[in-house]
């Protein structure tokens, strides 16, 4: 139940705050540790707000046999402060990669030039 | 003439490398010409290095055209695309493609046959039928013939289906659940995810089968949440089945209730195991609990539960259809029937080759694979996830055989195979290992939550060549004792992949600086 619900907030509101904790630990008769244990268990609850976009970079062991951790270095250089950048372990598109996935879409066979123009892409989906 | 129809995948992969734009540019193009077209969204054949693949019927063969580009489409057409006109990127026949034509497609023969979310297209293609002959042969013969197909585990462990089943059909309670488990955590691996966005049906059909057998009325997927894609078809496919009868109660008019439900992970390795996986769709924090009672005494909810691989269960409607012998009849010793092997990292040709067990890694590399994306020479592979060994170039001839790959310390697991070029520096790789399972343990047992940070601190130390010797012995040491007395694989296996390359590929410990 409790993993659902915060599914949905993290969805809805991109992470989860210490109020949102408060008012989840009052409505489901459960202890603040209790809440907090379950956030903080699981990487995709997020307890700090994100960018406008967030990129996340496959840092798993196929994805570094083609130059993810390049990739990612690449990466933090060429995004502004409205990006931000998660590390995620394998997203299943292992045959291209390196792979990368932008506000919840996943891209195959990303290089440095193929991550500035995704880069490029979200800047102008903006103006 | 009634239109023709053009395939384009709608998975993971494909979509990842511009299917979906490919598919809006035919679209507009066969509409500028005036053709009257059908696009069909198909699964993947598991050719990744060809994606995105378009194939088009022409009086009911299907023509292949690999890496296919959006902007490709307009040259295309000038080309004929839509009578199978030659092109260089026409790969001909799709039934003549080599990669597909060697493979043994027992589990995955629908996949990229047909239209994927298209119930009737399914039920053309056998579907149902092994769940219709299960009601026939009633529930201890279903699980006979599972347990003589010799079908083992897929997710990881190898454990005998057959076995498992029989267990959960034994156990006493009127409550029962199967727990399929997509988490599909290991890195290299996509085998999962191809099945379920390709074959979805085929899936809930494979559940139904085991819930007959075993006596359950439900089943929930554990599917990770890396996986929006595959999300997004699964729920599709269960709606679909429940609107005509073939999820609910009294399956068409059989007697027989059985209701699916889809569970999102909310990115966590661990959750993968078994009881972890368990806790998590209770609402819980993914903890392993410890073992016995087993699942399938104490599962979900505390009832019996059958805990299988989406793979597994995917093998069985034709284990149903066509017997358990014929199953057995496939493969090597122990390692009875085929599985699903994955080619990903640095590998020229990567995807899905499903092949009989015995098959060696130099033919999956070399023949299906083509070597290295890069031409460089191999020189390590990763087989079987996070927690598999590095195995060197010595070691690829080694039968893909449970037992064979247990002998030199290393495991099949889920059937990934990741290749890595000469340009790996191997030391990093090790200590990935340890940081990863730093990252990921579930916290109850010490030796794999602190010593997983002990093991990247000390591993640091002999990069930077600060008393190698010493500190060698301190990672035996301590590869031992998580080993011995961690409480799953996650601690438990951590050392393989670091004991295989301090084993072959010592000497990319000693660069980093003077022996002190
Ligand atoms: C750390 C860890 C992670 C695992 N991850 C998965 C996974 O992602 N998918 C899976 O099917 N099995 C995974 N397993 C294996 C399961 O515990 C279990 O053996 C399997 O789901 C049983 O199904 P099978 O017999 O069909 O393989 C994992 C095991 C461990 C120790
Ligand atoms: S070995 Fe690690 S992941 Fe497994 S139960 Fe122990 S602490 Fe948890
Ligand atoms: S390892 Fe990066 S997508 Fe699988």
């Amino acid at each position: 139940m409790l993993v659902q619900i915060l599914q949905a907030i993290v969805q809805a509101h991109g992470w989860v705050s210490e109020d949102t904790i408060r008012q989840l630990a009052q409505a489901l008769n459960l202890s603040r540790a209790d809440v907090h244990g379950v956030v903080e268990y699981y990487h995709d609850f997020r307890t700090a707000q994100p960018g406008r976009n967030i990129v996340k970079i496959c840092q798993a062991e196929a994805c570094q046999a083609m130059g993810s951790r390049e990739l990612t270095q690449h990466a933090h250089a060429a995004v502004d402060a409205g990006t931000t950048i998660e590390p995620v372990y394998c997203l299943g598109n292992c045959a291209c990669a390196p792979a990368v996935m932008v506000n919840g879409k996943t891209i195959g066979r990303v290089d440095a030039a193929r991550f500035d123009a995704l880069v490029a892409d979200l800047r102008g989906a903006e103006k | 003439m009634s239109a023709v129809k053009v395939y384009v995948p709608r998975e993971t992969t494909s979509v990842s490398v511009g299917a979906d734009a490919v598919a809006v540019a035919i679209a507009r193009a066969a509409k500028q010409a005036g053709a009257s077209i059908q696009i069909v969204r198909n699964g993947s054949w598991g050719a990744c290095w060809l994606e995105p693949l378009v194939e088009v019927d022409v009086d009911g063969t299907r023509i292949a055209y690999g890496n296919v580009a959006a902007a490709d489409i307009p040259d295309l057409f000038a080309a004929g695309l839509l009578a199978g006109g030659d092109h260089e990127k026409r790969l001909g026949p799709i039934n003549e493609v080599p990669y597909l034509i060697s493979q043994d497609r027992w589990t995955f023969w629908r996949c990229g046959l047909i239209e994927a979310l298209s119930l009737e297209d399914f039920l053309l293609h056998q579907g149902f039928k092994a769940l219709q002959k299960a009601w026939e042969m009633g529930p201890d013969a279903v699980i006979d013939a599972v347990t003589a197909s010799g079908l083992r585990g897929r997710g990881g462990a190898g454990f005998p289906t057959g076995i498992k089943w029989r267990t959960v059909a034994d156990a006493a309670g009127p409550q029962k659940y199967i727990a399929c488990n997509a988490d599909e955590g290991d890195s290299g691996t996509f085998s999962d995810r191809m099945l379920m966005e390709g074959d979805p049906f085929g899936l809930l059909e494979a559940l139904a089968i085991a819930g007959f057998a075993v006596g359950a009325d439900k089943a929930y997927i554990y599917l990770r949440s890396e996986y929006p894609l595959t999300h997004t078809i699964l729920a599709r496919a269960i709606e679909t089945a429940r609107e005509a009868g073939w999820l609910g109660s009294d399956i068409q008019g059989s007697g027989f209730d059985f209701d699916v439900e889809l569970h999102l992970g909310a990115g966590s390795y661990v959750c993968g195991e078994e009881t972890a996986m368990l806790e998590s769709l209770e609402g819980k924090k993914g903890i392993v609990r410890y073992k016995p009672p087993l699942p399938a005494h104490e599962g979900l909810f505390g009832k019996p539960t059958v805990v299988n691989n989406v793979v597994t269960l995917a093998s069985v409607p034709n284990i149903v259809n066509l017997g358990g012998e014929r199953y057995a009849g496939m493969g090597v010793n122990r390692s009875k029937g085929t599985l699903a092997f994955q080619l990903a990292g640095n590998i020229r040709r990567g995807g899905l080759v499903e092949k009989s067990f015995g098959v060696t890694l130099r033919e999956l590399i070399d023949e299906y694979g083509g070597g290295t994306a890069s031409g460089r020479p191999v020189k390590a592979v990763q087989v079987g996830g996070p927690l598999g060994a590095y195995l060197p170039e010595s070691q690829l001839d080694t039968p893909l055989d449970y037992e064979a790959f247990a002998a030199i310390g290393a495991m099949i697991g889920h059937g990934g195979i990741v290749v890595f070029d000469d340009t790996v520096d191997m030391a990093g790789q090790a200590r990935f290992a340890m940081e990863f399972c730093a990252i990921e343990s579930c916290g109850k047992c010490t030796p794999c939550r602190i010593g997983s940070t002990r093991g990247v601190e000390i591993i640091d130390r002999m990069i930077k060549g600060e008393e190698r010797e010493a500190n060698y012995d301190l990672l035996v040491e301590l590869c031992d004792t998580m080993e011995a007395a961690s409480l799953c694989a996650m601690g438990g296996m951590t050392p393989y992949p670091v004991r295989s390359v301090l084993k072959h590929f010592a000497e990319d410990f000693a660069s980093g600086g003077d022996e002190t």
